[in-house]
């Protein structure tokens, strides 16, 4: 048994008290092996963070309250530990990593400060011999230059950088077990790419374990060797990675694999977990998920079901796996339910173009000193060039950062250009002003990224949607609007009585179901999605995206689509244009740019992907460093001291565009040859 | 259709309330006087009465006041504000008594002295008058004077007092016991007031719930209602009993002392509430429309607007405030000197500076509010909503006035109500300083002025000080508390620090 490092049983973790009190965490029960990777899968709201706080003991009180279940570190009872020990076990044997790593430094310490603090603590490591730890630490999480680094404030560092000194301060009281609470979430790709290879390579060197808490199937078949999926509060299934990729055997895990989007995807429907998470502040007869179940029968509602654990080790809690029960189920419902693959024909191609952007360029000047002088400016979109046609989706993909929702946004005219050229169906937008322009805006309208944000919180959804048509006098009588709005809210899937409702009644998809009824009040042909799910969770993302192409069809909607998330991409845009640093540096159809990219940074970008299939692991080495700040971009080519491909020429000229294709054009001196 | 409702039910208690008033005016033989300050007072308490009306449809607004009434801190100080409110309110009211009609001269001849209600309801502390200085509950005054005897012969002794324990043969004997005796029985009164209070609060909610009286009773008592009502019964007893205490005493005694003058200090107190409550809300909004305007106008429009704004209001903040007030009441004091004629009455003349030093006091405070403002509204421009609504082509002053405008609504009303305390102070320290409200208006300030001297006499007058004090103080605190609780209830973090935030 001495290789179980923690062991966590039956633990619960309720908010607030009596009948109503939230069953945030509901009998958790599981084990973490030394130098494992350990991964807790499961959508917001799940319990994952809540299940790590609690035994950490980190839960806000008295809120939250532990009330039952041991959290066993090799045999000691953490819950039970009176708060001065705790201490030591907290950062001493069990660090944590948080997801977002802008926040959890402190802004006015220097970064060497903040990992001597957790070394003076855990190891009683002072001065020089500080200094010596404080080095080797920030070298072994691959921070260049740590003497000069140790002395910086986290402002001077990017966000990669301070999830690594994050990792550096967990690793400095030489912890068994490492609990990283989403460590990727909040950075990009490429950044995402370069952690989850530091976190692998670190295991390797000191052996410890990893608890992994995250919602991206793909971060989990990267880093994980043992998986545990959480629903509304319990462990649903666990198996070894490999297994569970292979055949995930509850119902809600098969789900979200099969709502994740990719390229093979296209021409169906999404599958889409009905419903949502149940509230969690009730007492549950059957099981949790039974309402969303395609599969569920009379006995899931009315018993609920027991943990079971097969033969190689695998555990599950489903009915569908009780041989007992199983008998018992209705013969109607015993045949496989055949998910309804709605096959979408593809439009023909009209060719019709919309909008066509030529040089579009948005600078922002710096202004610095007491008269306030100009000393430079931010390239925030330097000379982008594309065209949409009617009824077809450009996908607009870049990093955090590189300037695609100024772009987005600029072609609306929310930001004026700096310069370049947007045509709308032949006009000019940059030339409109005031009235002008505002009779043209029922034409091109935006979905937000965050839908928390996006909606006033003091406005009824009804006069949400109704504000556009109002402004742009769509609909002129006030009975023609209402019923209006009600037809809005049936097409994107809600129910007209919602009308009434405030913002904060409803979910983040709902919202951004709202969202979208508001975007197409106006009637308008462009639409601006500018990371229309990320937000959200991946089942969500399924159903937006499933009404965005829906509404394509019906509607002959054109998409821009921004976004970072590759196969949302693949799924739904016809074309992509890739951009770094405020430029364009590859753009072709779907097919040409995902499945043969010829720019050096997209091939890095789709590398970067974590791909929901253990088998696959990389070898490919993650791209090094970070984007450079849009102030002074690198001479010459902007990617070249990221590239591996570099060439002298690379440092001094920006390389011009190659068509490689009808379609496809790349901005790489790889292919200048070819082309000429 | 609902808001139609309101607006008629509202319209219609105010057409309802003036029908009342010219029907009082015109039968009472009084004639009444409007001051500008009373004017402004009732707006107030209209518009006041008028978002409470608005707040009650709308869900957003309504909510965070439903938080303001479960804490229980919050609804003590409610208690308390609202007794200082209805004497504020009481004092408002003023008109003129007729005189006897002495020269049979057809024309109606009006007394000189402007009363409020209050003034008519505590008439007997108004006009019993001392001679000087005595202290609490004495029945001697505090100077010794030198009395003729019957005899002819003369003696410097304390006086008995005229109307201070007049009532007492022998006071000396018999004072403690009246005072006991007082006491209980005004303590037995409020207890029999409070009851039948609690049992009519009792018998309403029991209506409104549906439920029998006796249950209801049972859920106050245990404090199992949605608003604390147990707290709210118990702070309306302290005040009942306190109330009670202060009207049967202060009809026997100066419960509180009298002044160098020999005016009730009780009653300059009561007094003094109508000008702290002036300047505390009044200001406020004197100062609202720059504030709000300025504020959204700089966050949002930004360039230009945003520089001239800035440059006003860092310019006017960098002058010290006294010196401006100062100035102004300085001239305003030179033209009220060289123009008397435009004065029938002395109240008139205080009044209107009193008017004038909330006008100047709301110009030298907008600052703040506006900065605060200004920020926030440059945080909002950049909402998605905000430019959801630009993408819709929705116009600059729509956008103001329906996106930024509700959404920076809780922190102008934090803002008024902490605002309101400090402004209460103010008035203390502006009267001490000399440039103040009217020295024969009553206020905190000019009794605490006029303490300066009080203290440096030996024996020590400390009264009028006290007095001031502890009714200043309990206003100041619950002022607090309550903008505490309000600020609790708008705080959007705090809010959602509940069990959103943790899961």
């Amino acid at each position: 048994m001495t290789d179980i490092l923690l062991q966590v049983e039956n633990l619960k973790t309720w908010f607030g008290s009596g009948a109503g009190a939230v069953r945030a965490v509901d009998g958790v029960s599981f084990e973490i092996k030394r130098g494992e990777t350990f991964a807790l899968l499961g959508e917001s709201g799940c319990g994952k963070s809540v299940t790590s706080l609690s035994i950490m003991r980190l839960l806000s009180q008295p809120a939250g309250q532990v009330v039952g279940g041991r959290a066993l570190l090799e045999g000691q009872d953490l819950l039970r530990l009176p708060e001065v020990k705790m201490r030591d076990v907290r950062g001493g044997r069990v660090a944590m990593i948080f997801q977002e790593p802008m926040t959890s430094l402190n802004p006015v310490l220097t970064v060497g400060e903040q990992i001597c603090e957790s070394l003076r603590r855990h190891r009683g490591l002072k001065g020089e011999k500080a200094q010596a730890a404080l080095l080797e630490l920030l070298d072994a999480v691959g921070i260049p230059d740590p003497r000069q680094r140790a002395l910086e404030y986290p402002h001077q560092l990017s966000g990669g950088m301070k999830q690594r000194i994050m990792i550096s301060i967990a690793l400095a009281g030489e912890p068994e077990l490492l609990i990283a609470d989403e460590p990727t979430t909040a950075l990009d790709v490429t950044i995402q790419a370069q952690i989850l290879e530091l976190l692998r390579t670190l295991q390797k060197e000191r052996g410890m374990s990893i608890m992994l808490i995250t919602h991206d199937l793909g971060v989990v078949a990267e880093l994980a060797d043992r998986v545990a999926v959480m629903y509304a509060g319990q462990i649903v299934e666990q198996a070894s990675v490999r297994e569970f990729f292979n055949a995930p055997q509850h119902p809600y895990s098969r789900k979200l694999f099969d709502s994740l989007p990719d390229i093979n995807k296209r021409k169906s429907k999404l599958a889409i977990i009905a419903g949502s998470v149940p509230n969690l502040g009730q007492e549950f007869k059957g099981c949790r998920f039974a309402d969303r179940c395609e599969l569920a029968w009379q006995t899931c509602r009315d018993v609920e079901p027991v943990w079971q654990i097969s033969d190689e080790g695998r555990g599950i809690r489903c009915h569908l796996y009780d041989a007992q029960l199983l008998s018992g189920r209705p013969v109607s419902q015993v045949a496989p339910v055949v998910v309804e693959e709605e096959v979408v024909p593809e439009k023909a191609n009209q060719q019709i173009s919309l909008l066509e952007i030529n040089n579009l360029k948005v600078h922002y000047p710096i202004h610095k000193g007491l008269f306030k002088r100009r000393v430079g400016q931010v390239h925030a979109v330097d000379g982008v060039s594309f065209n949409i046609e009617t009824g077809r989706t450009l996908a607009l993909v870049g990093e955090s950062g590189c300037g695609k929702t100024t772009a987005g946004k600029a072609i609306l005219q929310l930001i004026r250009p700096t310069a370049g050229t947007v045509y709308f169906q032949g006009t000019s937008l940059n030339d409109l002003r005031g009235e002008s322009l505002r009779k043209r805006r029922a034409d091109f309208q935006i979905i937000f990224q965050d839908p928390y944000s996006s909606m006033n919180p003091r406005m009824r959804v009804a006069d949400i949607i109704e504000e556009g048509m109002t402004a742009l006098g769509v609909e002129v009588s006030r009975q023609s609007r209402q019923a209006r709005v009600d037809e809005l809210l049936t097409q994107v899937g809600l129910s007209p009585s919602m009308k009434y409702r405030y913002p904060h009644e409803f979910s983040g998809g709902q919202r951004q179901r709202i969202c979208i009824a508001r975007a197409l009040a106006v009637n308008p042909k462009l639409i601006v999605c500018d990371e229309p799910t990320s937000a959200l969770d991946v089942s969500v993302q399924a159903q937006i995206l499933n009404l965005l192409k829906r509404l394509q069809d019906e509607l002959g909607l054109s998409y821009l689509f921004i976004t970072h998330n590759l196969s949302v991409v693949a799924y739904l845009a016809h074309e992509v244009a890739v951009m770094y640093l405020g430029r364009i540096v590859e753009r072709g159809t779907v097919e040409e740019v995902l499945q043969n990219p010829r720019h050096p940074y997209t091939q890095a970008l789709l590398a970067a992907v974590p791909v929901p299939d253990p088998d696959s692991r990389r070898e490919i080495s993650p791209l090094k460093g970070d984007m450079p700040s849009p102030i002074h971009p690198p001479a010459g080519c902007h990617f070249h001291p990221r590239c591996p491909h570099a060439m002298p020429i690379c440092h001094d000229i920006y390389p011009g565009e190659t068509v490689l294709s009808d379609k496809h054009r790349v901005h790489c001196h790889l292919y200048q040859d070819s082309a000429c | 259709m609902t808001t139609k409702k309101i607006i008629g039910s509202v319209t219609l208690v105010f057409v309802a309330a003036s029908v009342l008033l010219v029907f009082a005016v015109s039968f009472l033989p009084v004639k009444f006087v409007v001051l500008w300050t009373d004017v402004l007072i009732f707006i107030l308490c209209a518009m006041c009465m008028g978002f409470a009306a608005y707040a009650s449809q709308h869900e957003h607004l309504r909510a965070p006041w439903r938080e303001v009434a479960r804490d229980r801190v919050g609804v003590i100080a409610v208690v308390f504000l609202s007794a200082y409110l209805v004497i504020g309110l009481l004092d408002s009211v003023h008109f003129r008594m007729p005189l006897p009609d002495v020269k049979q001269s057809t024309e109606q001849q009006y007394s000189n002295d402007v009363l409020s209600v209050l003034d008519w309801m505590a008439t007997p502390v108004r006009e019993g008058v001392e001679k000087s200085y005595s202290a609490p509950f004495a029945a001697h005054l505090y100077v010794k004077e030198t009395v003729d005897l019957p005899d002819g012969s003369k003696v410097r002794l304390y006086p008995r007092l005229q109307h201070g324990g007049a009532h007492l043969n022998n006071p000396e004997q018999e004072r403690s016991g009246d005072i006991l005796n007082t006491s209980l029985s005004s303590i037995f009164e409020g207890m029999v007031v409070w009851a039948v209070l609690t049992v009519l609060l009792i018998s309403w909610l029991a209506r409104r719930h549906h439920r029998p009286v006796s249950e209801m009773f049972g859920l106050v008592m245990r404090g199992r209602t949605e608003i604390p009502w147990h707290v709210i019964l118990l702070a309306t007893a302290i005040l009942i009993l306190f109330a009670m205490l202060a009207m049967n005493l202060s009809g026997k005694y100066h419960i509180f002392g009298t002044d160098k003058v020999g005016q009730d200090t009780f009653y300059q107190t009561l007094k003094s509430i109508r000008t702290g409550l002036v300047i505390g809300t009044l200001t406020t909004l004197v100062m609202l429309p720059f504030a709000i305007l300025a504020g959204i106008a700089a966050g949002y429009f930004r360039g230009l607007a945003d520089d001239v704004i800035q440059y006003v209001y860092t310019t006017l903040s960098s002058i010290p405030g006294v010196l401006l007030i100062a100035a102004a009441i300085l001239m305003l004091q030179v033209y009220m000197a060289t123009h008397p004629e435009l004065f029938e009455t002395a109240a008139a003349r205080a009044d209107l500076r009193l008017l004038f030093l909330c006008i100047i006091l709301g110009v030298t405070s907008w600052t703040g509010l506006c900065r605060l403002l200004r920020g926030e509204a440059m945080k909002l421009r950049e909402m998605d909503y905000i430019q959801a609504a630009v993408a819709f082509g929705v116009g600059h002053f729509k956008i103001i006035g329906r996106h930024i405008l509700p959404n920076v609504m809780h922190i102008v009303l934090i803002s008024i109500v902490l605002d309101f305390s400090s402004l209460v102070l103010a008035e203390a320290v502006l009267s001490y300083v000399g440039v103040g409200v009217d020295p024969t208006m009553n206020s905190w300030g000019n009794m605490i002025n006029s303490a300066r001297l009080e203290m440096a006499r030996e024996p020590i007058v400390w009264w009028p000080l006290l007095a001031a004090f502890i009714f200043m103080f309990v206003l100041v605190l619950s002022a607090n508390l309550f903008a505490d609780a309000v600020r609790d209830a708008f705080d959007p973090r705090l809010r959602r620090s509940g069990l959103r935030a943790c899961l």
